[in-house]
This record gives C-alpha cells, sequence and structure tokens, in this order.
C-alpha cells in the first residue's frame, strides 16, 4: 500500500463499498446529465418550420415494418451539411424532420445510400420492383430481396392502439386521427376512394396501390412510409439559412 | 512507481477461503462453458453476415435470414453473450479471491443468474430473427426482455456488491472497481435508454418516450457507454486481476490506477455525440462529444501503460507463455483503438469517416484484439484453474490460435480502412465539370474486394476460436499433448556480456 501523508487519502474509498459506489455513480451521471437534459429544455433544439406532421396510420406501419427488418442497420436518415451529400440527397436534415421518430432513425452506416430525402424520388413501382429484387433494377446492389413481403397482409388491427400509445409519448394525434387511424389507412391503399378527409389530415401523404395486391400488405405500408420521406419541409419557403437557425 | 500495489496480492494466489473450504466454482464452469460456446456463435454469425456483404444471395430470400435481422444477433451474441459470460465468469471468479469471500447469496443465486442470463440471450436472438426489435443498436430487445433482464442484472449487482462488502480483506482491489463501475453503469445505460410504453400489455411492440434529436442523443448515450463500460471497465477489470495474475508481477502503478479509473469513468460518458457529429444535434453537443473523446485518450493509454509494464521484469514470459501473449496483445489492441477513436471523434475527419466501413474497422480492432483477445487470455488461464488441470491440453496450440486469430484481425481491419476511406473520398469526388463523380451504387460495387478479405478475416478468426474449443475442451478432460515445450532462452545480449 502506498502510504499517504495526510489530508484526503484515496484509502477511504478502497475501505468503504458503499463510498465507491456513490462516488462512482456521481461520477458517471453528470457527463449524462450536461449533454441530455438541455436537449428538452433549450428551445432552439429543434426548429420551428412548417410541414412537419405525424405519419398517417400506413406510414407508421410502414415504419414499423422498417425498424422491424432492420433497414437502419445499412440506411442513414440524416443528411449532413456538406456540399456532396446536399447535391446527393437534397437539403441537410433538420431536427425537426425527425421529431415524430419514435426512435430516431437516423442510422450509423451507409452500406445503402441514405434515405432521409428518397420520397417521391423514384416511382411507387420501382419502389416495389427493387424491395422484391434489388438486383432487377440496380445490378450492383447488395441489399437483401424483400419478395416475400409483397404479397403478405398487414397486421393492422392494432393501428388505433398504435396511435394512441404514440400520443402517449409525444406525437399529437388528435382524437379525430385516432378514430380514422383504420380507415385513413385503408383509405390511403385506395387511390379510386375518397381521399379528402384522409389528405385533410394527413397532407402530402401519397396515395396509391403500391403492390396492386387488393388486401393492404405490409410492402404496401413500407412503401407509403418511404415515399414520404423528406418530403413534409417545403423547402422553397426557406430561402436563407437565416429562417432556419437553431 | 512499482511498489507494493496489490493490496490483497498475499490472497491472489490462494485458492481456499480456509484451510477446508474452496471458492465457488461450479457456477464459474457454466459460464466459461457459456462464453466459449457463444464466442463461436457470434463469430460465425458475424462471418455470415461478413459474406452476405459480398455476396447479397446469401440473404437467401427469407425473412428469418437477412442481413438486418442477422446484424442484431451477431452484435448481441459477441457483446452480450460472449462478452458478458466471459464477464461473469471473470469478475465472480476474481472477487471472491480478491475479497477472500464465497460470493454473496451463495451459489444457487449465482447458477440462477447464469441460466437466467442465457434464456435472455436466447430468448432476444430469437425475437430478433423472428422481426421484434426496437430499432435501436446494441439495446434491440423489446420492452419485456428488458425487464427481464434488469432483473437478472440487479440480482448480479447484489450479488457482486454484496461480496465486496462482505469481504475479508481491507481494502477493495483495483479490479473489483472496474466491474462494480462496469456493473453500476450498465444498469443506468439499460434504464435510461429503454423507458418504453407497450402498445398493448400482450403484445412486444413498443415505443420510446423519446423521439428525434434527443432519441439519438440518449441512444449514442447508451451505445458509446455501452462500449466504454461493457466492453472496456468491464474489461479492465480482467485486465487488472488476470495480467497481474499469469505474469507473476504486481500492477505496474499503484497510483496510475487511481487516475486511470476515475478519469476513464468520468470522461467516458461524455463522448457520446462524437456518433452524431454533423447532424441535426445542436453543435455545443457535438463539441463537447469530440473534446471529451480527445480527452479520453489520456485515461485510455494511462490503463493501457499500467497493463503492459506490469510485465516489468516478465518481458521473457512472452516467449513462452502464448497465454500471456494474448492478455498483453488485447492491452495493445486496447491502446491501438483508443488512440484511433480519438482521431475519428474529430470532426473533419469524421466527416470522411462516419457511415463508412472506417467505423466497423475500428469497432472490431477494438471487439476482436482488446475484448476477445482478453477473453481468451482468461478462458486459457480459467479452465485448468477451474477443471483442477495442472497445465493446458497444449500451449502450441494456444500459439497457433493467437497467430490465426492475429492475421484475422489485420486482415480485417486492413481492409476496413481501404474500404473506409475510399468509400468515404469517393462519396465527395467531384469530376472536372463540377458533378459528383460516382453514383452511389458505384461505390457500393468498389467495396465487393474489401468484404471478400474482411470476410476472410472473420473465417480465421472462427478458427482459432475452434482451435481454442478444442484446446479447452481436452484441458477440461485432463489430456496433455506431447509437444515440445516453449524454452526460455536467455538473452542474447546477457549471454554475450557474460
Amino acid at each position: 500500500m502506498a502510504q499517504e501523508k495526510k489530508g484526503f487519502s484515496h484509502d477511504l474509498i478502497e475501505r468503504n463499498t458503499l463510498l465507491l459506489i456513490v462516488l462512482t455513480l456521481i461520477t458517471v451521471s453528470i457527463g449524462g446529465l450536461v449533454q441530455i437534459v438541455p436537449l428538452f429544455t433549450i428551445e432552439s433544439t429543434i426548429e420551428k418550420v412548417d410541414g412537419v406532421r405525424p405519419y398517417s396510420p400506413l406510414e407508421v406501419a410502414g415504419q414499423s415494418i422498417y425498424i422491424r427488418e432492420g433497414c437502419y442497420n445499412c440506411h442513414s436518415q440524416q443528411i449532413r451539411p456538406f456540399r456532396d451529400e446536399v447535391e446527393r440527397y437534397g437539403h441537410y436534415s433538420l431536427a425537426a424532420e425527425s421529431m415524430y421518430d419514435h426512435p430516431f432513425q437516423w442510422g450509423s452506416k451507409r452500406t445503402g445510400p441514405d434515405l432521409a430525402r428518397v420520397g417521391g424520388k423514384y416511382s411507387n413501382d420501382w419502389q416495389v420492383a427493387h424491395l422484391v429484387n434489388p438486383r432487377a433494377v440496380v445490378p450492383e446492389s447488395i441489399m437483401p430481396g424483400y419478395a416475400w413481403m409483397k404479397d403478405r397482409p398487414l397486421n393492422y388491427g392494432d393501428i388505433s392502439d398504435v396511435l394512441k400509445t404514440l400520443r402517449v409519448v409525444g406525437v399529437p394525434y388528435t382524437d379525430d386521427q385516432i378514430k380514422n387511424a383504420k380507415a385513413d389507412l385503408e383509405a390511403q391503399k385506395n387511390p379510386d376512394g375518397d381521399t379528402a378527409a384522409l389528405m385533410k389530415r394527413y397532407p402530402k401523404a401519397v396515395v396509391a396501390n403500391f403492390t396492386g395486391n387488393k388486401t393492404v400488405t405490409e410492402m404496401d405500408a413500407l412503401v407509403a412510409y418511404l415515399q414520404v420521406l423528406g418530403t413534409m419541409v417545403d423547402f422553397t419557403k426557406y430561402q436563407s439559412p437565416k429562417q432556419l437557425q437553431q | 512507481m512499482t511498489s507494493a500495489t496489490l493490496t490483497s496480492g498475499a490472497t491472489l494466489g490462494s485458492q481456499r477461503v480456509s484451510e477446508d473450504v474452496r471458492y465457488y466454482e461450479d457456477a464459474i464452469r457454466l459460464f466459461v462453458i457459456a462464453a466459449t460456446f457463444w464466442g463461436v456463435v457470434g463469430f460465425l454469425a458475424g462471418t455470415f453476415i461478413a459474406l452476405q456483404l459480398a455476396f447479397p444471395a446469401l440473404n437467401l430470400g427469407l425473412e428469418w435470414t437477412s442481413f438486418g435481422r442477422l446484424r442484431p444477433v451477431h452484435t448481441s451474441a459477441v457483446i452480450f453473450a460472449f462478452g458478458g459470460n466471459v464477464l461473469f465468469a471473470t469478475s465472480l471468479y476474481s472477487v471472491q479471491r480478491t475479497c477472500r469471500q464465497f460470493l454473496f447469496g451463495g451459489e444457487g443465486l449465482t447458477k440462477f443468474i447464469f441460466w437466467n442470463y442465457n434464456i435472455f440471450i436466447v430468448l432476444a436472438a430469437l425475437s430478433y430473427v423472428l422481426g421484434y426489435t426496437q430499432g435501436k443498436e446494441y439495446a434491440e430487445p423489446e420492452w419485456i426482455l428488458d425487464l427481464y433482464l434488469t432483473v437478472i442484472w440487479v440480482l448480479y449487482a447484489i450479488q457482486f456488491a454484496g461480496t465486496v462488502m462482505t469481504r475479508r480483506e481491507s481494502h477493495i482491489y483495483v479490479a473489483n472497481w472496474f466491474f462494480l463501475a462496469f456493473i453500476l453503469t450498465v444498469a443506468i445505460l439499460h434504464l435510461g435508454n429503454n423507458m418504453n410504453v407497450p402498445v398493448s400489455w400482450t403484445g412486444m411492440k413498443s415505443y420510446p418516450f423519446v423521439s428525434g434529436v434527443q432519441s439519438a442523443m440518449v441512444q449514442w448515450w447508451y451505445g458509446h457507454n455501452a462500449v466504454g463500460f461493457f466492453l472496456t471497465a468491464g474489461f479492465l477489470g480482467i485486465m487488472y486481476y488476470f495480467v497481474p495474475k499469469r505474469a507473476e508481477r504486481p500492477v505496474y502503478s499503484y497510483r496510475l490506477s487511481i487516475v486511470h479509473f476515475w478519469t476513464l469513468i468520468f470522461l467516458y460518458i461524455w463522448a457520446g455525440p462524437h456518433h452524431l457529429h454533423y447532424t441535426s444535434l445542436p453543435d455545443w453537443a457535438q463539441t463537447l462529444g469530440m473534446t471529451f473523446s480527445v480527452m479520453l485518450w489520456m485515461p485510455s493509454w494511462g490503463g493501457m501503460i499500467n497493463g503492459i509494464m506490469t510485465l516489468s521484469g516478465a518481458w521473457d514470459k512472452l516467449r513462452t507463455d502464448p497465454v500471456l501473449r494474448f492478455l498483453v496483445s488485447s492491452v495493445a489492441f486496447y491502446g491501438m483503438s483508443t488512440f484511433e477513436g480519438p482521431l475519428m471523434s474529430v470532426k473533419p475527419v469524421n466527416a470522411l469517416s462516419h457511415y463508412t466501413d472506417w467505423t466497423v474497422g475500428h469497432v472490431h480492432s477494438g471487439a476482436l484484439g482488446w475484448v476477445a483477445f482478453i477473453s481468451f487470455g482468461a478462458l486459457y488461464f480459467l479452465v485448468p484453474v477451474l477443471w483442477k488441470r495442472s497445465q493446458l491440453y497444449s500451449l502450441r496450440l494456444v500459439s497457433y490460435h493467437f497467430w490465426t486469430a492475429t492475421v484475422g484481425i489485420v486482415l480485417y481491419i486492413t481492409a476496413m480502412w481501404v474500404s473506409g476511406i475510399m468509400q468515404g473520398l469517393m462519396w465527395r469526388a467531384y469530376d472536372n465539370l463540377g458533378f459528383l463523380q460516382y453514383s452511389f451504387v458505384e461505390t457500393v460495387a468498389a467495396m465487393h474486394p474489401f468484404y471478400v478479405i474482411r470476410a476472410m478475416g472473420g473465417v480465421l478468426f472462427v478458427i482459432g476460436a475452434l482451435i481454442m474449443v478444442y484446446n479447452l475442451w481436452r484441458t477440461a478432460k485432463g489430456d496433455v499433448r506431447i509437444e515440445k515445450p516453449y524454452a526460455s532462452t536467455p538473452h542474447k545480449a546477457a549471454v554475450g556480456a557474460a
């Protein structure tokens, strides 16, 4: 034992388990508190922009499938403010654009391209063909195929419960949206039906029979989700970066 | 500096609490077996998904076998199944000896922890394959499994801390500081990152309270410190017990271990935002993350120096003891990846490295070189002791394992350096006319040869692990291989001088 002379000695901590535990807990708590707590209190953390809305029921179901299949393992949804990224993918990502993502889908790896603004970039048919067999449309692709997903009926019996749960964690779904969740989900798949109420509740939602199936399938939901990504904010309204400043 | 450092040095060597009672070892043996098994499973899963990236047909077109569902199986198998069982085995083995005390709560509690933790692992892996996931890296298990793990972890914390509290040694040995910090912090991280609301009490699906930018920060506070505390602090506990034991030398510096411990656990927690450079996370948080990541280099190397210099006066053993070679090389790899980490956390470097394979290579130089190597060293140390054998079946096989695995790691990380930096440069390349030079898919195609080399590195690592399994199995059986022993050759200069 190194002999300490006077004053404080680390010896004290080495003899007292509770003291060691308490000091350790304090030491490891500081950094996390300093970095996390202000993100909830500083107002400028999330910019105020128009257009970002909660996902439609079909898009929510699609996001669940996106998460279930682990798409985030290979695709980011976060465009950095670099010239090449902005040219390749579009306007850099804003915090506001993912404020209804529980959890965030920013990803950490681009084995495949960024998807933050993939919405509208390709046709519905392309998306379906690509998901069924990526190499049929992009020969060099190394993405897994999801042919099995195309005709599998979407399980959406609990869709209003899903929206209710999301409201509990902070997504501002209205009673109206929750009540009509099932109808809205089916309406988004049916371009021949009356979609006025759906479009009012969820502007810019892409309505289509994505896979051509009679029933709503998992791939319908996934493509509906992909097609709305990055399309909610109208960036022509924000000409100068000042207007977007945090 | 080398002054008396092992507070409980006298007890490190003893196998008994008192003359007629042995420490609890049955449950430790179970953890050792599980660690070995999960190691092979995890390395195989990793090699398989590496091959999927080189040859996408291996996704098999089935929903259960796609890369997206198997990657969490790989990461959970190596981190939580292999790494976790190694940590349980080593911490519960060494805490008895450094405290000269039985495990608090009895061996029945240890076995309860063992079975439930491993059932948790199996359920988690099955749930990913079947499509149940929270969708957060290294925190994929859904809410019900998270609750299950919480119960197991609390029991582990009680058993470990209880043993330390009831110790018969006056001082708490440095390895136990690290194990305690690992157990406590992982508990905080696990709870903090899994605050979810289930859609229904009978279903698996749940949604986290936090979203978007806050969700990102909480996730990487968790994710980076899963590395910092599960894969670093815990394994440093292994280093502080097993390196001195195997080298039969005291820890290099007592003061350095104090500085190492407090600075490491204080600084690590701040480093999370370096996973979120140039994202929508506010700049102040990114800058804090970068600054603390760079500072983290110092305690990391302090720890590395403390581990490696413990061999002072015993360097010759590296020639004759391949088990010690595993332990010491792991610390060297630790030094390498804890230099690379701060480098990559610097924003302009990160601008190039982020989203590329460079990150994957960095993780694996730490995971294979540091975590797996120190685990192999500890397993080679533990099996003869726990099965009451005088020696390993074969030291030559340990050496073959060492070199096979080392070549595997070198192939892996060099392939990922090249592919990562190359892809990062290709993404930002412009042609003479001012257009982006490469389409995204061209950069994917350019990765192919490196994905093949990386997978070959993985294959070598698996082969090495299988050599270990064979060696440990024969050791447990009590066999001894007839082989030329490693002779300790006198130092040439010394011979010349004489």
